[in-house]
């Protein structure tokens, strides 16, 4: 009796321990939560009376309509922490206009995606289009509406010309950019450099000196993702914007030159600097080819004083890797932007774009609150994101490493340049194992061979631009 | 076997009523049997026959899908690199990975039926057959890795390599800026010769302390000695401050503790030495006029084992995680065929005075022919249409040397936006199942009448 009586009690035990355990974290996530949800509501009070305690923040700058009853869909393909904080911007659009709006969480390529939902009579109202090439797309295929003009008018009260002429197709403007990429940023090992005793470099020439200052204190100073053909694009982009200027990017981007230009062979042969010598890149050539892009970044910050690379390539979304790792962003893993290798620093650049679907009133205000500081500001705050509005203030970002990104970001004014690989048919720049991302792969196996890799380009192109338009 | 026994039963009676029921239908009949059919035709029809026949007209057709094409699309198909090296590997891949899969079943089931744990050999032998095609590839994408300290394969491989070939301990070593050293046959020379009574400095790179072999100690300055040849090898790099002193020994920096050191002269070692923990080391009198050399064995790189997922073995490793799902497979059908097998024959065969192999060779081994040929060539269907494993386990660098013809139909028709060619490589993949297929279905009718 006893001993049954105990047993039947001890199952007991746990469940209520566990309920406890379960009631206090929900107290602690709901706290958290408001706290979080503090500076929002303090905004939306701002918009109809008093000045919210938020100084920053205060006083909305964007006049929206009044929605109530209203309900929106927004299809992005983010995941994870970027998707939960885009949901607080859409929170807090619901909030001022009264709509509602809901997430849908979209598959790459986002651009078959939408073309199943629209065959279904069913296309989300928002889509956030991560290439150029997709809002051209969607746009011949009729399925982008032009943006009316409050969003317009924002666009050029908050964005360069550049970043407002990438959401243009065929000079009509469909498509508000809300999120950037810095893709010309080197993230550095700063134990490594401190040993080596080297400094961050502000050309390629310094760049190199560093390595070697790097290599001689013991460690290989690249890390490098080739199994990933996009970073290796990625690394080509940076050294020709900055070489051969932005008027050769562009007509590259085009394929209006062809890949066997001497400026292309010049590009490749500066590569070859660091690629080319074994003992730079850790694993040498083979290894690099088996290392996928986020175990590239994680080796570069693990193994205390003798992690595997002292330096990564790569964008800011890099950190998300380095997050991983018990190296802390800004002390531990630092970042300085991608060193000159000509006239000036390149900042190459990818980003999302707000494309609205179903023309309605609500839709085309939520573009216009996308493209307006009031919506990046928030996102800003929550960090892990970079946005290509001049209107928000640096001291939005939560820290130095995002600030210094930002800065980067807006500072080039119109000398940046978006993607080249995402700008190219995706059968040569966006395939596993075919195009340009096959070619530079080989080009890194075998960097003696410029010419040969010109070629081979200069074919696969000719290929992919012919059919792919 | 069933399906034997199912046309027994229908066959049957239609036989004797053959000519009764045909005068009696008029139609009711037939209507009948049309309706019951008509679900399975729909589905079927549905499923199987206008996809077949609308990939077959998109064959034809243009990119975009408005043009006629003629056979553009099949002309891509024998000149596209791609495509070929896929059909490469694709008959790689048929002519080893079934008869493989089928060896090692029948090894398996053999032996599994002599000793007492069989069962419980079988189930874990079987076992992978339980997992996705997707988590076996994750899984070994993982045992297939570079790095010694992830995957397993190469665990292993360095782990014998390395107890017969040991690494050295300064790898990266390398001479810094200005150094008197030059590369030579993997190690390193001086460029002037050495003198007894002088002091020759070895400064090199690269080495991090921690690397450092153990009991390595602060370099120290080598004092001449009349009639011998004295001198330092250390690394030449202060933590924190670049080289320090260039070719001069700083405070912090360490001795090359065990370094190999020789003299030579004419190309012949005259003399030989290896450095003290801190860094110094003398040499006799015959090394005067010599110059010394730190042989290649000082820079041996840690072996890094072997590139399974490299162009050249990423086809033979895929198709061993294959064999590693299937020859379960096929040990258990092989093993209920050797079920079926008379005892008395084996056992004949054994009074006769047969040994255990010709027993195998000669009587089992034909007996259970049939069997094989079913587990072969329902391995050959599968394997022909194999994707979600060469679409995992290789890295993107090698994914084109890897291609299969079902992943390259992927490729072509979602990423590259080429349905046209797709759909040309998938009427092709038809046909190359079609004879396969026949053969089956011959073999089965031929069991049927048997």
């Amino acid at each position: 009796m006893h001993s049954t009586l105990r047993m039947r009690k001890s199952p007991k035990q746990p469940t209520h321990s566990t309920r406890r355990a379960a009631l206090t974290a929900a107290a602690a996530f709901l706290a958290g939560a408001l706290a979080l949800t503090g500076c929002g509501g303090g905004n939306d009070k701002s918009s109809d009376d008093k000045p919210s305690a938020d100084g920053k923040e205060s006083g909305s700058t964007v006049t929206l309509p009044e929605l109530k009853g209203q309900s929106l869909e927004v299809a992005a393909v983010w995941t994870g922490g970027e998707q939960k904080n885009f949901k607080q911007v859409l929170a807090e659009f619901g909030k001022r206009t009264g709509a509602k709006v809901t997430f849908v969480p979209a598959q790459d390529p986002i651009i078959n995606f939408l073309g199943s939902k629209i065959a279904g009579g069913q296309p989300p109202d928002v889509a956030l289009l991560p290439q150029p090439g997709a809002i051209k797309q969607a746009v011949d295929k009729k399925w982008a509406k032009p943006l009316g003009p409050e969003a317009q008018a924002e666009l050029s009260k908050n964005y360069s010309q550049g970043w407002q002429d990438l959401g243009k197709v065929g000079g009509k403007q469909y498509a508000a950019y809300y999120k950037a990429a810095n893709k010309s940023l080197i993230w550095y090992n700063a134990k490594v450099f401190e040993n080596a005793g080297a400094q961050e470099p502000k050309r390629w020439e310094e760049l190199m000196t560093a390595a070697q200052a790097v290599y001689d204190s013991g460690v290989t100073p690249f890390s490098v993702g080739g199994a990933d053909g996009w970073t290796l694009t990625d690394w080509f982009e940076n050294v020709y914007l900055s070489q051969a200027g932005p008027d050769k990017y562009d007509q590259l981007a085009q394929h209006t030159i062809k890949w066997t230009d001497p400026s292309v062979k010049e590009a490749l042969t500066t590569l070859a600097q660091i690629w080319g010598r074994k003992d730079f890149v850790a694993g040498g050539a083979n290894g690099a080819l088996q290392t996928e892009f986020p175990a590239s970044v994680t080796q570069a910050f693990t193994g205390g004083d003798q992690p595997k690379a002292g330096m990564v390539f790569e964008g800011d979304f890099a950190q998300v890797n380095i997050a991983e790792t018990k190296a802390k962003i800004g002390t531990d893993a630092k970042v300085f932007p991608f060193p000159a290798v000509g006239g000036q620093a390149p900042v190459v650049s990818g980003g999302d774009a707000a494309v609205v679907l179903k023309d309605s009133e609500a839709a085309q205000a939520l573009v216009t609150f996308l493209a307006s500081p009031d919506a990046a500001t928030i996102q800003a705050k929550l960090g892990g994101y970079l946005s290509p509005n001049k209107s928000v203030a640096l001291s939005a970002y939560p820290n130095d490493v995002q600030r210094k990104m930002a800065e980067a970001l807006v500072s080039a004014g119109d000398n940046f340049r978006f993607d080249m690989s995402d700008q190219a048919p995706q059968a040569f720049g966006g395939t596993p194992g075919k195009g340009e991302w096959k070619d530079l792969q080989d080009f890194l196996k075998n960097p003696k061979d410029v010419a040969g890799t010109q070629a081979k380009l200069e074919k696969d192109a000719a290929a992919a631009y012919g059919s792919g338009s | 076997m069933s399906s034997a026994a199912a046309e027994d039963v229908a066959g049957t009676p239609a036989t004797p009523s053959g000519p009764r029921r045909r005068k009696s239908v008029t139609g009711t009949r037939r209507t009948a049997a049309a309706l019951f059919l008509l679900p399975a035709l729909v589905l079927l029809g549905a499923l199987v026959v206008y996809p077949i026949g609308y990939s077959l007209i998109r064959s034809f057709l243009s990119q975009s899908g408005d043009s006629f094409a003629g056979v553009d699309n099949y002309r891509a198909l024998f000149t596209d690199d791609g495509i070929r090296t896929a059909l490469k590997n694709n008959i790689i891949w048929v002519v080893f990975a079934p008869t493989v899969s089928t060896a090692l079943g029948l090894i398996f089931a053999v032996l599994t039926e002599r000793v007492r744990w069989g069962t419980a050999f079988k189930l874990v032998v079987f076992m992978p057959m339980a997992i996705s095609m997707l988590a076996a590839g994750i899984i070994f994408r993982l045992v297939y890795d570079q790095d010694p300290d992830k995957g397993v394969a190469n665990a292993v491989w360095v782990g014998v390599h390395d107890s017969f070939a040991e690494s050295s301990a300064f790898p990266k070593a390398h001479p810094g800026r200005r150094s008197p050293l030059r590369s030579d046959q993997g190690g390193f020379v001086t460029a002037g010769t050495v003198h007894t009574g002088r002091t020759v400095a070895l400064p090199l790179v690269g080495v991090a302390p921690d690397r450092m072999p153990k009991g390595a100690e602060p370099a120290a300055r080598a004092q001449p000695q009349p009639g011998k040849v004295t001198g330092t090898a250390w690394q030449d790099f202060t933590r924190g401050k670049g080289v320090g002193k260039l070719g001069a020994v700083d405070p912090s920096e360490q001795g090359y503790a065990g370094m190999r050191i020789e003299a030579v002269k004419d190309g012949k070692v005259v003399a030989s030495t290896k450095a003290a923990a801190d860094g110094t080391f003398t040499l006799p009198a015959a090394a005067d006029g010599a110059r010394l050399r730190l042989p290649a064995s000082n820079f041996r790189e840690p072996y890094n084992g072997v590139d399974w997922l490299g162009p050249a073995l990423v086809t033979p490793a895929v198709i061993g995680s294959y064999v590693w799902m299937w020859a379960g497979f096929a040990m258990v059908l092989i093993a209920a065929g050797l079920a079926g097998v008379p005892r008395e024959l084996l056992e004949a065969a054994r009074v006769d005075g047969a040994n255990e192999w010709q027993v195998f060779r000669r009587v089992t081994v034909p007996l259970l022919a049939p069997v094989l040929a079913v587990v072969t060539v329902t391995l050959m269907i599968n394997v022909l249409k194999i994707f979600d494993l060469v679409f995992i386990i290789p890295p993107g660098s090698s994914q084109d040397d890897a291609n299969v013809l079902a992943l390259e139909l992927y490729r072509k028709g979602f990423s590259e936006d080429q349905p046209g060619i797709a759909s040309a490589i998938a009427v092709f993949l038809l046909l190359l199942v079609i004879p396969v297929m026949l053969f089956n279905i011959r073999r089965l009718r031929r069991e049927v009448r048997r």
